[in-house]
């Protein structure tokens, strides 16, 4: 399914294996929390997981060092849970990708990424509704947000204040 | 009041030309209709029976008289000629075309204002005190914090789909006048023991279907802290909130079905988690915005006016006026006064946009061109000199604007109802207009003394009927509209929500109903009690009583 991140739509690299599907012997691949073992035990190539609306993102901390994505899934764009787990992601330390998987608007592009996910993977039929350029200028739509600590550069409200950001940076 | 700089500016236009590209896509397909609901609701537009419907903002109820010619502008370009003031603090248009959405949205941002998160699953528009600034009871102005609140809420990227909507209210002062405590999250100024200024938090308040009081989940919150504590309140309700069932969402029954002990557990540990200082405003920011909250600059008045004195002796209908509508100030020579927009007969909220602009010219005129609207649904010029009073009067006067009637028993707060609301199992209106026809006579009004009716059309209580003193409850069976009548609420410092009397009542049956539960109290109440008083000395049974007597 495409991927789309800041530069637009590509293909991905990495494949979700299903639990009753064997592991290829090498590339990227996306398991359940239970294979990652399995996974990592392999010859070559990256492990990520998955981390579902009502999933615990503390149990993935022992996982950190080992894992090179983490998608969190939206079960419906409406439900927003996945924007708290990838800010929690982040807070724990997690600095591998995170990916945004299952149905989320290009509308919420720039939310996604203010939170912390480095790109989403959205369904051929979203695609085609909802073309790379569509992405790409809901990414700009907005310059500068409000609200501090989030994934982005910068904030309104350090952009009133740059001489105090640098003192306390 | 605050005004917009070169960032808020931009991010409006930005937040308008984003929408203006959503309709686009909307109209060719590109967004399904589902997908396009809770954007156009985060901007404010409802489909409702006949049309669209679009709720403005009016951050804390702010307005300044520029502001207020733009809304009635607005009303007379792309409406009927009129706007309805709710109790959130907000205006509602009921009838704009789609296409035509992005180009009043526009023509708000030209005045600093928009529709932001007026709606939708995500923090609403912030309330607060009408009076706040001006009040002679504060602890300290709250409208900064309001304002912070407003930017920090505004399409924040972790809570814009939340369970359910979510709403704040705040007060700077013991005397609630924003009903905090039947909010999702109220806020009451308070100082530590040092005199540091900061919040009660209060968090899982409510109306709709399920009312509750709110329940104290920190009793100091530094204001430095706010945003941040505010973040791990959020964070926890939007991570546990339900989402399988639509009247559960909202964050009353995560903390009722938490317990409130638990819940403030997982707060206080994701709070702990927290990077302050990232989170946090600069106490710069703070500074800044507090700023524009500087109080204008007051004549140094005589306590006495001699005008005022004279009008009051002479003129009894400006006397009455006066009696009833005005508030304290804390400036000397100054008071602040209460436009009613419930005029005996009219739709509660309702104003048309020459009364919207003889408004803007009276705050010119006579107070700092300020405004404020009311939760109860009135409009208030905060800050005018006692000595024009008179004039003010006379101006209000030729544009049905001098009803005399704040607090008392024809100040209906009522919901749009079915005559507007899609959601809407009965007329609140109409039941609002016969009850205040029965109660015209201002002499027996001021005999009642302070009783608030609040209708609302259906089990969602826009019209706050839990809170009533007497509330009544739009309902619908086999196609028939009945009210049902619940008594012993307020949303003031001891909030309760109302009690249910019993069996509901035909809409030509309740004024007589009221009527019966005016006499009970009438007949029964001790000197110098209110309704709630003598409600609460007697119990509810005698009320429901004489409720239901013969008639
Ligand atoms: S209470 Fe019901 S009828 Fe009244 S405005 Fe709210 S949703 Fe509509």
């Amino acid at each position: 399914m495409p991927l789309v991140d800041d530069r637009g739509f590509h293909g991905d690299r990495w494949r979700h294996i299903a639990d009753d599907e064997a592991l290829p012997e090498t590339g990227d691949v996306i398991v359940s929390q239970g294979r990652i073992a399995e996974a990592l035990a392999r010859p070559c190539g990256r492990v990520g997981t998955e981390l579902g609306p009502d999933g615990d993102p503390e149990a993935l901390v022992p996982h950190f060092g080992d894992l090179a994505l983490i998608a969190v899934t939206f079960r419906s764009f409406a439900d927003g849970r996945g924007f708290s787990l990838a800010r929690r992601l982040r807070a724990l330390g997690f600095t591998g990708e995170l990916r945004a998987a299952g149905h989320v608007i290009c509308d919420q592009y720039p939310y996604l990424r203010a939170c912390g996910f480095d790109h989403a993977e959205i369904s051929t039929d979203l695609a085609k509704r909802q073309p790379e350029a569509y992405w790409l200028q809901a990414a700009k739509s907005i310059t500068l947000g409000y609200q501090r600590g989030m994934a982005r550069s910068t904030s309104i409200f350090d952009g009133r204040h740059p001489a105090e950001r640098r003192l306390t940076a | 009041m605050y005004r917009y700089d070169d960032f808020d500016e931009r991010f409006v236009r930005e937040r308008v030309a984003q929408f203006r590209g959503q309709v686009e896509r909307r109209l060719s397909g590109a967004l399904t209709e589902d997908e396009f609901k809770p954007l156009r609701l985060m901007n404010g537009l409802y489909l409702q029976l006949h049309a669209y419907m679009l709720r403005v903002a009016i951050p804390y109820g702010m307005l300044s008289s520029h502001q207020m010619r733009q809304l009635a502008m607005i009303a007379d370009r792309w409406d009927r000629g009129y706007g309805h003031f709710t109790t959130r603090q907000n205006i509602q248009y009921n009838w704009p075309q789609l296409k035509d959405v992005p180009d009043i949205l526009e023509a708000l941002a030209d005045v600093e204002m928009h529709a932001i998160q007026t709606s939708g699953n995500c923090i609403r528009n912030v309330t607060s005190d009408p009076f706040a600034g001006v009040a002679a009871d504060e602890i300290e102005d709250p409208r900064p914090t309001a304002e912070m609140l407003r930017q920090w809420s505004s399409l924040h990227p972790e809570f814009s789909f939340l369970p359910r909507k979510f709403k704040i209210a705040i007060t700077g002062s013991p005397n609630d006048r924003a009903a905090t405590r039947v909010h999702d999250i109220g806020l009451r100024m308070v100082r530590d023991a040092d005199g540091n200024p900061g919040f009660e938090v209060m968090v899982g308040g409510g109306q709709g279907r399920t009312p509750m009081i709110a329940k104290v989940l920190r009793d100091f919150v530094p204001k430095q802290q706010l945003i941040a504590y505010l973040e791990a309140t959020m964070r926890v309700y939007n991570l546990h909130g339900r989402r399988d069932n639509k009247f559960k969402a909202r964050i009353k029954i995560l903390v009722h079905e938490l317990g409130i002990e638990e819940f403030t557990r997982q707060v206080e540990a994701e709070f702990a988690a927290m990077d302050l200082p990232a989170v946090s405003p600069d106490p710069a920011e703070w500074a800044r915005i507090e700023e524009a909250f500087t109080p204008p600059t007051y004549a140094a008045l005589p306590e006495v006016s001699p005008l005022f004195v004279r009008a009051y002796e002479t003129i009894p209908e400006f006397a009455a006026w006066a009696d009833i509508n005005l508030m304290p100030h804390k400036a000397q020579g100054y008071a602040g006064v209460t436009v009613s927009l419930k005029p005996i007969g009219g739709i509660p909220g309702d104003a048309t946009s020459d009364q919207m602009r003889i408004l803007a010219d009276a705050a010119d005129r006579f107070g700092f061109g300020q405004l404020r609207v009311a939760h109860e649904q009135n409009i208030v010029l905060p800050d005018v000199p006692v000595n024009d009073l008179p004039a003010l009067w006379r101006m209000l006067a030729a544009a049905g604007l001098d009803t005399p009637n704040r607090g008392l028993i024809t100040d209906i707060i009522a919901c749009p109802g079915l005559d507007y609301c899609s959601l809407a199992t009965a007329r609140s209106i109409p039941i609002a207009q016969s009850i205040s026809e029965r109660f015209a006579d201002l002499k027996r009004q001021r005999e009642i003394g302070p009783l608030a009716i609040k209708i609302s059309g259906c089990i969602n209580a826009c019209g706050h009927h839990h809170v009533g003193h007497i509330g009544v409850l739009g309902l619908e069976k086999h196609g028939q509209e009945y009210y049902q009548i619940t008594l012993g609420g307020t949303p003031e410092g001891d909030a309760a929500v109302g009690v249910n009397a019993g069996p509901g009542l035909a809409a030509e049956q309740v004024p007589e109903a009221i009527e019966r539960l005016v006499d009970h109290y009438l007949n029964e109440r001790l000197d110098g009690e209110t309704f709630l008083k003598t409600y609460r000395r007697l119990g509810h049974d005698a009320f429901k009583g004489a409720l239901y007597a013969a008639g």
